[in-house]
């Protein structure tokens, strides 16, 4: 079974992405027995027939696509993944922030695709906690990435309060 | 000056062991080629034609003193005992070993300096007015703010990835020293009518291989908004910027294709939901970060120094130096002074250990302990007193730093090109050399007057030709370096953006044609006026026909139009 990092925790991965091959489309694919996440399109698609089927839900979003598409449906979801096709394209980030801040999404929020652990730190703060590491590297290593900073100056999911209003605070106090 | 607490200088030093770890994992083959280039991007490391180039940031061009020292003992233990100033105001090793920038780094951390986000697709240093804090005309000093941007920039982790680099430029006032048009954001201090402090907020600007300049998102945004409306530009960038093409991926592209009003209803509506969140300043960070920018124990002084004045009258030479290398300052009896790196047959921005060790005791017999780095390529000493500017011209005259052609045609902007940088098209410094050479003659180019000229070796604009009144472009064709001339351009709150003048001409053509531009100049202004105002009442075509007339058979290429 694959690995998941999940709230700092290796774990095992219970779930199947499903992503759409050459030639095959949001309507005709196969959904493969089990937790399943599925692209955008095909959750737009067969969103009754997958509530059917009395298995958690998932789906995950491209970089291209919109959070708010699935803003209504948020609580209907056990995880929401974001595919980051390469590692550099950093739209994932900017819609994992607004399905957390925007939209208020509190449920598992997964790292999918081209994630290494040079870029988890940051993928954390925007509100990432459960990262699938490409297959490639070592799953135990990326973890540690996690630590890399003790200190951030910006609000941001994981620390809602900027430096500067925490110390402000502290001092305060 | 900025000093780091705890945790500035903790998060630097965490990234010095990230970094160092991320080199070790490349050097074992642990990271791919494409993993670790854009890794070390973000830390200032370049690979280049000799050797990797490795980009030091100078937040907002301000250096300590002490900072200068540490530059110059870097550049010679690790490099060739030398470093260059860039156009943003950062300084560029040429030579250093991949192996050895860790250890670099950590030193630089020492100092309390980094290469944190010199490069890569990110939001880069901020670019401030020169004269902060010391010109009379400006509403407010922008380094706290620039500051400010420091930090909320610094590992910002929504914006690491971006479509392209992102460059912002505050302005203290309305003279724009910053170039704020030129910069992908730009803030613009401001009074509203109720005497409210804020920024007038530009967007969209940027030279490279399509020049544009930046417009007004918003004409008044209080101060408190600074980070969440930065945000909120920023997020519509990430989203919305055009990743397919590299050449087409900062955000003056976006802006251009939305229009400004679409791209402002977007940045607004985004802002909607961002506005009075927590990144909204406090009035009490402001002043913890302004603290750091007070201004220095400045002695009470008459406003013009006796021995000054004498100096100036009885030494021609001297006046010429102060005329153009000396700037007003808004406290009495203080000048703020430009150290030239522009000496004939210098290449511009580049300063050996020994002249940044040498300008180090110079800030701190003459000033505060404080050095300015210009965009175009000087040194600046913010604080010295006028009695003191004789001495200081002795002193710096003699490690050749008095050169006094500042704001004049010789006072080139200028890239590495060729010779060092691995985009360059041409080679850009023998070219200014040239030019230095052939206008060596103080009494000309001062009748020339204020003129700037700038050279870029490629169509990335580093040496920002676009803006030179005289631009000049290095462009291959066939494996051979051509120059092409824009005319035009000009800075700040002028700016303007240079025309092609025509087909690109030969390295040894150039000196020619710009020789006969400044003619025509000559010949045609009124009394008093500048070269940029007699070429925006008079045109192109004019200077056209000199430049080419004794070039006989100009290469066959095509203009190429900005835009």
């Amino acid at each position: 079974m694959a690995k998941l990092i999940k709230n700092r925790t290796v774990i095992d991965d219970a779930w199947t992405t499903l992503f759409l091959a050459e030639g095959e489309t949001a309507t005709g694919v196969a959904l493969p027995a089990g937790p399943l996440l599925v692209p955008l399109a095909v959750w737009q698609a067969r969103r009754s027939e997958l509530q059917g089927r009395g298995e958690a839900l998932g789906v995950w979003l491209g970089p291209a696509d919109d959070a708010a598409a699935i803003a209504p449906d948020l609580a209907l979801f056990d995880v929401v993944a974001i595919h980051f096709p390469v590692f550099r394209d950093g739209r994932g980030y900017s819609t994992a922030a607004l399905l957390r801040s925007r939209h208020g999404y509190r449920g598992e929020l997964r790292a999918i695709g081209d994630v290494l652990r040079d870029q988890l730190h940051y993928m954390m703060r925007v509100g990432f906690d459960a990262f699938a590491i490409r297959a490639d590297r070592s799953i135990e290593e990326a973890l540690q990435s996690l630590g890399d900073f003790s200190e951030a100056y910006q609000a941001s999911w994981n620390q809602p309060q900027p430096l500067f209003r925490r110390r402000a605070a502290q001092e305060a106090a | 000056m900025y000093k780091y607490d705890d945790v500035d200088r903790r998060l630097v030093k965490e990234r010095v062991a990230q970094f160092r770890d991320q080199t070790r994992r490349y050097l074992a083959g642990e990271l791919s080629e494409e993993e670790f280039r854009i890794l070390r991007l973000q830390n200032g490391l370049y690979i280049q034609r000799h050797a990797p180039m490795f980009r030091i940031a100078v937040p907002y061009g301000l250096l300590s003193a002490q900072q200068l020292r540490t530059l110059a003992s870097i550049a010679r233990r690790y490099d060739k005992g030398y470093g260059h100033f860039t156009t943003r105001t950062n300084v560029q090793l040429n030579w250093p070993k991949l192996e050895d920038v860790p250890e670099m780094l950590a030193e630089l951390a020492d100092a309390e300096m980094h290469a944190i986000q010199t490069s890569g697709n990110c939001i880069r240093n901020t670019t401030v007015d020169p004269l902060a804090a010391v010109s009379a005309s400006q509403v407010g000093d922008p380094r706290p703010w620039a500051e400010i941007i420091r930090q909320w920039s610094t590992f910002h982790p929504e914006f690491a990835y971006l479509p392209r680099k992102y460059k912002i430029a505050v302005s203290g006032g309305p003279d724009d020293g910053a170039g704020v048009r030129i910069h992908d954001q730009g803030f613009q201090l401001v009074r509203n009518e109720a005497g409210e402090f804020g920024f007038r907020v530009w967007a969209g600007g940027g030279l490279g291989r399509t020049p544009i300049l930046g417009q007004v998102v918003r004409e008044f945004l209080p101060w408190p908004h600074l980070l969440t409306y930065s945000e909120a530009i920023l997020r519509v960038y990430n989203r919305y910027g055009r990743r397919d093409n590299p050449f087409k991926a900062r955000i003056k592209i976006l802006v251009k294709a939305l229009g400004i009003v679409e791209f402002t209803r977007q940045v607004e509506e985004e802002w909607s939901h961002l506005k009075d969140g927590p990144a909204t300043l406090t009035e009490a960070e402001v002043a913890r970060i302004s603290a750091h920018f007070t201004a220095p124990a400045y002695e009470t002084l008459p406003a013009k120094d006796v021995q000054f004045e004498i100096a100036r009258r009885d030494d021609k030479i001297f006046a010429k130096w102060v005329e153009h290398n000396v700037h007003a300052h808004k406290v009495p009896g203080y000048a703020a002074v430009t150290l030239s790196f522009k000496a004939p047959g210098q290449a511009p921005g580049d300063a050996s250990s020994e002249q940044m060790e040498f300008v180090a005791d110079l800030a701190e017999r003459f000033g505060f302990g404080e050095v300015r780095v210009t965009q175009t390529q000087n040194l600046i000493l913010p604080d010295v007193r006028l009695s003191d500017l004789y001495l200081l011209w002795i002193q710096a005259g003699g490690a050749g730093l008095t050169t006094p052609t500042v704001g004049l045609l010789s006072d080139i902007t200028c890239c590495p090109g060729g010779d060092f940088c691995d985009l360059a098209n041409a080679r850009s410094i023998p070219i200014a050399n040239a030019l230095q050479q052939r206008f060596a003659e103080i009494a000309e180019i001062e009748d020339l007057g204020e003129l700037k000229l700038n050279i870029s070796g490629c169509m990335n604009a580093c040496g920002h030709h676009h803006v030179g009144h005289i631009g000049i472009l290095g462009v291959d064709k066939n494996d051979k370096e051509f120059y092409q001339v824009t005319l035009g351009g000009a800075w700040g709150v002028e700016a303007s953006l240079g025309k092609v003048i025509g087909p690109s001409i030969s390295a040894a053509e150039v000196p020619g044609a710009v020789q006969r531009i400044v003619e025509h100049y000559r010949n045609e202004r009124r009394p008093g006026e500048r070269f940029i105002d007699t070429y925006r009442r008079i045109g192109i075509d004019g200077f056209k026909a000199r430049a080419y007339e004794t070039i006989k058979a100009p290469s066959e290429d095509k203009e190429v139009v900005n835009g």
